[in-house]
Formats: C-alpha cells, sequence, structure tokens
C-alpha cells in the first residue's frame, strides 16, 4: 500500500484539545512539518505561552518548557542563550504576545535573539472565553467590549509585524494566514525559513499567523474562515515586512 | 587564591563565578549593581553570558529558561526589582528548578530608599510569590560568608531543585573586607540534570517537559506534596545558625545579616558593663533554625530581637520563643543603621541600669 500522507513526526500522538475549526491545529501541523522536515527535531526547545495554546508542550514532539504569560520570549531567550544550538521558538497568541508580553517580545527583537516566534492572531483572548485583544477589530464585540471594540478609549487593532519590523536587529517578519489551501502553502514556506535562518544564526525571526476562533466569535468554522479573510485580511495585510536576505 | 580585598557585591559576584555560574540575567537597581557589573565584565573570560533584561520581569524569566536547560544561573536584584521578579520566582519554585537569587535590601515600601534595611524578611521566608512554596534564604553577615554562603546556595539550589536566595542588604552589599575564594568543588552526591531541555537527541528521544501547570487538582496536591517533602528534608537538614556568647547569657539577642554585626559590638560593650548578653543568629532564614532556642529559653531570662523593619523575623522568634520567655524587640527602619550604643541602651533598659 501506498503512503499518501501521515501525521509529522514532529507532532507526538496526544489527541489535540482546540475547538472544532480552530486553526491552532494546522498551524501547529505546519511548525512540526518545518522542524521535521530541516530535520532538528531533536535539538528543539519547544517554548509554550499561556492561552488555549498553554498544552503545546504535549503536542509538538520535541523538548519544551511551558511560560508564564506573555514571558515566552524571555524564558527562550535563556535557554538559547545556554545551547545556542538547540532550535529554539515560542508559540504565542495575540493577548500573551500583543498585549502582557509585549516587553519581553519587542526586547528579544530588539537584541536580535536567534530564536523563531509563531504568534497566533484570532483577535481575541481564546481561553478566558472570548474577551477584548489589543488585536480585537474595531467595532468587534468581544466579551469584554459587548457593544463593538470602540477605537476611542478601547483602541484599534496593534501590527505587530509592522511594528517590529522597523527593529533593526530581526532578521525575518511575515504575516501569513491559513484560511485557504494556497494561503496554508504560503504559510508554511515563510514558517519553515523562519526556521531555516535560526539554524544558519541569522538572528530573530517571527511569523504571525492569522487563525480562527468559532466558539468566540460566534460563527461556524467555514464562516469563520471567511470571516478572517474579509475582516482581518484587511486590518491585517499579508506579506514579508522584513527579510535580510532580501525575499518577499 | 589569597585573601582579597573586595566590595560585598564584588565577593558574591566572584563567588558565584568560582562556583561554576556561567550564566546571569539581571536589571540595574541601586545598591547591588556592581554584581551585574562585575558579570559582564568577568563572565565572557570564562565563556560565560552576561544579559542585561529589559526588566526584572523578564530577568526571572530568562533565569527560568536557562535553569531549566540545566544552567547554573544567577540572578540578583534589590527590593523593589525583587518584587517585580516574585511571578516568576513562584513558577520557578513550582517547575523545580535550580538557581540562585540575590537580593540586596533596600529599604521600603513602594520605591523606598537606596539604604540599607532587612524588610523583606517576610517576602523572603513565607515564599513571596503566588501558590504554596519556599524559596531557601541564606543571610550572610559577612563578606567571606557571603562569598561562602553563594557557592553553597548553587549547592543547594541544584541538590534540592530549588531556588535559593542570598537575602543581604546594602551594607553587606557595599562595605568593603577581606575575602578568600577557595577552590570550589560541587557537594558530593548532586543529582544529574535529566531533566533539563537540551533536546531529545540527547535523551534517546525522551521529551523533557519544564512545567507548573497541573489543572487536575489531584495532581497539583500530589506535586506539592512532593514538593513539600522536599522542603521537611530541608528543616531537618540545612538548618545553620550561630551561638556567640549564650552560655551564661541573661538576654539573648536575635539578629541576622548586618543587624547582627551590630550586636556583636554592642555585646561586647555590655560585657565590658558587666552585663551578660548573648547572640543568637540564624544564618537560614528558611529553615528558620528554631531547633537552636529550646537550650538557649532554658537560660536566658529575655530574647531582644534586633532588625532593620520594623520587626518581621521577630515572628518566627515568637514562634521558636512560644511564650517561655519576654521577647523585646528593637527595629530601625526606612535605611537606618541601628548603632551599638542603641541597642546597648536597650539592654541596659530591659535589665534595670547600666551594670545592672
Amino acid at each position: 500500500m501506498k503512503t499518501v500522507y501521515e501525521k509529522s513526526p514532529g507532532l507526538t500522538d496526544v489527541p489535540m484539545h482546540y475547538c472544532p475549526g480552530c486553526t491552532h491545529g494546522i498551524i501547529h501541523k505546519l511548525v512540526a512539518e518545518s522542524l521535521a522536515e530541516l530535520g532538528v527535531l531533536g535539538r528543539t526547545v519547544a517554548v509554550a505561552p499561556v492561552g488555549c495554546a498553554v498544552f503545546a508542550y504535549d503536542y509538538f514532539n520535541c523538548d519544551a518548557q511551558e511560560a508564564a504569560h506573555g514571558r515566552a520570549p524571555a524564558v527562550a531567550t535563556g535557554i538559547k542563550r545556554v545551547h545556542p544550538d538547540n532550535i529554539v521558538f515560542t508559540y504565542q497568541g495575540d493577548g500573551d504576545l500583543a498585549s502582557i508580553g509585549m516587553a519581553e517580545i519587542v526586547h528579544a527583537a530588539m537584541r536580535g535573539e536567534n530564536i523563531t516566534v509563531v504568534f497566533v492572531n484570532n483577535a481575541i483572548y481564546g481561553m478566558t472565553g472570548g474577551q477584548m485583544a489589543p488585536t480585537t477589530l474595531v467595532g468587534q464585540p468581544t466579551t469584554t467590549s459587548p457593544l463593538g471594540r470602540n477605537r476611542l478609549g478601547q483602541g484599534a487593532p496593534l501590527r505587530i509585524c509592522e511594528m517590529l519590523a522597523t527593529i533593526d536587529a530581526t532578521a525575518y517578519i511575515a504575516r501569513v494566514s491559513v484560511h485557504s489551501i494556497p494561503r496554508l502553502n504560503v504559510a508554511k514556506r515563510a514558517i519553515k525559513k523562519a526556521f531555516q535562518l535560526q539554524v544558519e544564526n541569522k538572528g530573530f525571526s517571527l511569523v504571525e499567523v492569522l487563525s480562527t476562533c468559532p466558539t468566540n466569535w460566534g460563527l461556524s468554522p467555514v464562516d469563520s474562515l471567511r470571516w478572517v479573510e474579509q475582516n482581518m485580511i484587511p486590518a491585517y495585510p499579508l506579506g514579508v515586512y522584513k527579510d535580510i536576505e532580501g525575499g518577499t | 587564591m589569597a585573601r582579597k580585598l573586595m566590595k560585598g557585591n564584588e565577593a558574591i559576584a566572584a563567588a558565584a563565578i568560582n562556583a561554576g555560574c556561567r550564566h546571569f540575567f539581571g536589571y540595574p537597581i541601586t545598591p547591588q549593581n556592581e554584581i551585574p557589573e562585575y558579570m559582564s565584565r568577568e563572565l565572557p573570560k570564562v565563556g560565560g553570558v552576561y544579559l542585561q533584561a529589559e526588566s526584572e520581569v523578564a530577568a526571572i524569566n530568562m533565569v527560568y529558561g536557562a535553569a531549566g536547560a540545566g544552567a547554573r544561573v544567577l540572578t540578583s536584584s534589590s527590593s523593589p526589582g525583587i518584587s517585580l521578579m516574585q511571578e516568576g520566582i513562584s513558577y520557578i519554585a513550582g517547575a523545580e528548578l535550580p538557581c540562585v537569587l540575590v537580593n540586596i535590601m533596600r529599604a521600603g515600601p513602594g520605591l523606598g530608599g537606596v539604604q540599607p534595611a532587612q524588610a523583606d524578611y517576610f517576602q523572603a521566608t513565607r515564599g513571596g510569590g503566588h501558590g504554596d512554596y519556599h524559596v531557601v534564604v541564606l543571610a550572610p553577615a559577612n563578606l567571606q560568608e557571603a562569598a561562602d554562603l553563594t557557592q553553597l546556595a548553587f549547592d543547594l539550589a541544584d541538590k534540592y531543585r530549588n531556588p535559593v536566595m542570598v537575602l543581604a542588604d546594602g551594607m553587606i552589599g557595599q562595605l568593603m573586607e577581606p575575602v578568600e575564594l577557595s577552590p570550589y568543588h560541587p557537594a558530593a552526591g548532586l543529582p544529574p540534570k535529566d531533566w533539563a531541555t537540551t533536546g531529545t537527541a540527547q535523551s534517546g528521544g525522551r521529551r523533557r517537559i519544564i512545567n507548573s501547570l497541573y489543572l487536575y487538582p489531584d495532581q497539583l496536591e500530589q506535586h506539592i506534596r512532593a514538593i513539600f517533602a522536599k522542603y521537611a528534608e530541608i528543616e531537618r537538614t540545612e538548618v545553620r545558625y550561630e551561638l556567640h556568647q549564650c552560655d551564661d547569657a541573661e538576654v539573648v539577642i536575635v539578629a541576622y545579616g548586618t543587624t547582627s554585626r551590630i550586636a556583636r559590638s554592642a555585646i561586647e560593650k555590655c560585657r565590658r558593663l558587666g552585663l551578660r548578653v548573648g547572640l543568637l543568629r540564624p544564618i537560614t532564614l528558611y529553615p528558620f533554625p528554631f531547633a537552636a532556642f529550646p537550650p538557649v529559653i532554658e537560660r536566658a531570662k529575655m530574647f531582644l530581637v534586633v532588625e532593620m523593619s520594623m520587626g518581621q523575623m521577630l515572628d518566627d522568634v515568637k514562634i521558636a520563643v512560644a511564650g517561655r520567655k519576654p521577647i523585646s524587640f528593637y527595629g530601625r527602619t526606612g535605611g537606618i543603621v541601628p548603632t551599638p550604643e542603641e541597642v546597648v541602651k536597650q539592654v541596659q533598659a530591659l535589665l534595670g541600669g547600666p551594670g545592672a
């Protein structure tokens, strides 16, 4: 029998806890495949966040450390500085990275820390039940912005890639989406490239992945994918914001 | 190495490197800046890493990552900075990682002042952050002891997989004394760090996870009970203290760190006046030397606790003495260091006048 598809060796056999239609599972797969294809799984250390992906340490088939909320880039820094030959990555949501962990992500980027950050942006706090995030769209209702996020007083989406791309020491900053197969393929190439640059000691790399939250958005999985395309991408344009190798 | 005149902060830093510490993460704050400055100068010479973090919050989480990766790692700060680190210290204790923390205490609360104080005793000995845990706390009274205890701290941290704090104050950090760093040998029988995240290629494929999350209460209770079994062993075997002229003492002063030095000078003056005064000096603040008290309680008429705070160790002395003898307290705070004369006056008042 010919094998046409198999689970990546970068993932464990632990059943994932993610909600139906959530794209965390797809993003985990892309990360796992990238690490396996680069042949670095055995020297990789993952840093899990606080948020929906808190159990990421159960799913990636490598060593892992679970960080406090927002502190994953600092924890990753500690690991990388002890064993520079390890491939170290953080997997963080938008509350973790763009709110409570803003100082840690900006300064890891500023130092050109040779780590890879997978930043999953679904415009809401998922695990705690759908509260407003710094990435929530203007007008988007959440449990703590029930009338929709108000630009005056609650602000407008924080665009992490655009911000970090202004920092000199970053190597690679890209925003991708997984709402369609073509986009998923682009996302895979970006994630793999980010890890490749770390392998080559090129410095800080971050891939922001636009993701869904059907449960807290109150949409079906299919409608959620459509919502990413129609509402999130206009607020968060896809593309490569920084590439020290000059590619786009 | 020959005896060398050193500043307290430098003695601590030099001792850490001598004990094999090769990673330091920290953030500047007075009065401990000589520690990061020394580390930034000396660690690269021995192949180590000094990293100035963006905050104490980041620094302690870098310590978490480095400790989880198997390094002997140090951070240092002073009171407000240590407050900022408490979240991370709780995670480190919860994940059972070894690391050494140095708190060169200054006066609080709030921004407080930069002069010496001992007002972080509660924070240090009661856990400091959220949840059920302890940090082992070592309190040096002179610079040789500061160096020796710093080295011991790394061994204790590795032995018990728990954070160990060297708790000193701005006086110890800033004064100069001769220090001798002997060739260091790690304590015998330290467990291998086979739990460290170095990649599964190093472990025959076994995944190593550093974590403090246990969503099922029965599992978390079991985890905490296992940690407290370590604390029970620490309380049995790691208690350190010094008794000075307690054999015939009517008044026993209880003091640690800087105030124990002042008490020692006061005792000399008292003895010249014919007043029988002794000193019980806790060296480990957690575990507190409760076991040192019973024989002293038998002989002493009373206790005098002296602290640079409004009375924090006082609570532990009350527990230790358990109402069997009277306890008085003398504290200066806000950055004021009491003089030996002030302490002598307290003793005279307790015993009823000079030469009583």
